[in-house]
């Protein structure tokens, strides 16, 4: 009985280390960013649909603000744009837009027919900005708090529980109401 | 004329497909294969940014070759894509830090092995060694 112990004990750590290994593998959805807890890139960028007009990142300074990756050749950034429309709705925290290399046309009437959510967009057009945020598919959305710094981002279609969870939380009590 | 065009097109298409870029110098041209070759493709996991057709890869090949003949080191160029990407982006993963357990689990692992092969050998030998019934039988004192 004795000399089954061991490679019983082995075989249980193999399989518990595989298992949580398999559960936290890099998918899409759990790949965590590189930026967490470092300051948001800087950008200065087009606005979308104003040609006069560019987004400094810095003036976004100073208060928690949310950006959204998104392009109207991503599908899921379909399924998400209800939800966002909701959250604009709250009026909770800024939401910016970063369109993600797209076409400035499709893109302002994409907003035109599903509505706007966000406050600002700005337009990068070459995917720089994008690739400084180590953005890899869209849609993305980060959560930057008032020291600019990234706290959070999600991979994928926005839901209401995800916002509730990993946004909401994250803003400080005085911005509750 | 057109079958010569045909061929080339044949011959270089695989080479082509992807990636036409080319460098100003043959050495800058070595670094930017080889740098685009261990970098991670993030949309489609087993590729490398070499192979993929994707707009992230093209785009961050265009990061790679600007970066290199601003005349950034190899290493400076790895360090700007693990800042954005994590360290996920290459496909051999650093020596420090977590990712150290990578190299040393499966080493470890084979000593392991060898060290309980060799312990289970020995005392066969030794087992064989106490069986007076073999020696008897090998002596063959009949």
């Amino acid at each position: 009985m004795n000399r089954f112990i061991i490679p019983v004990l082995v075989f249980l750590a193999l399989a518990a280390v595989l298992f949580v290994g398999v559960r936290h593998s890099p998918n899409k959805s759990t790949m965590v960013s590189a930026l967490l807890g470092k300051p948001a890139p800087a950008f200065e960028l087009p606005v979308l649909g104003d040609a006069t007009r560019t987004l400094d990142s810095r003036q976004l300074a100073g208060k928690p603000w949310v950006m959204n990756v998104w392009g109207t050749w991503c599908v899921e950034c379909r399924i998400e744009h209800d939800t966002l429309l909701a959250i604009a709705r709250q009026n909770r925290v800024p939401l910016v837009g970063l369109n993600w290399k797209d076409d400035d046309e499709a893109a302002q009437q994409w907003l035109a027919q599903l509505g706007n959510p966000y406050g600002v967009v700005a337009a990068d057009r070459e995917g720089r900005t994008a690739i400084d945020f180590g953005v890899y598919g869209a849609p993305e959305t980060f959560f930057i708090d008032a020291d600019g710094l990234v706290q959070y981002r999600h991979v994928g279609a926005m839901t209401p529980e995800v916002w509730e969870r990993e946004f909401l939380s994250r803003l400080p009590q005085a911005a509750l109401p | 004329m057109k079958r010569f065009v045909l061929l080339l097109v044949l011959v270089s298409g695989a080479a082509l497909a992807v990636d036409p870029t080319t460098m100003p110098t043959p050495e800058l041209q070595q670094r930017y294969e080889a740098l685009t070759h261990e970098l991670r493709c993030m949309q489609c996991m087993n590729n490398s940014i070499a192979d993929s057709p994707v707009g992230l890869a093209q785009d961050l090949r265009r990061d790679v070759k600007e970066l290199l003949i601003a005349g950034r080191t190899d290493d400076e160029i790895r360090t700007y894509m693990v800042q954005r990407y994590g360290n996920v982006i290459l496909f051999t993963p650093p020596l420090q830090g977590s990712s150290i357990w990578v190299w040393v689990l499966p080493l470890l692992a084979a000593v392991a092995g060898l060290l309980i092969g060799i312990r289970i050998v020995r005392r066969r030998a030794r087992l064989v060694e106490q069986d007076e019934s073999v020696v008897d039988g090998d002596d063959g004192a009949r």
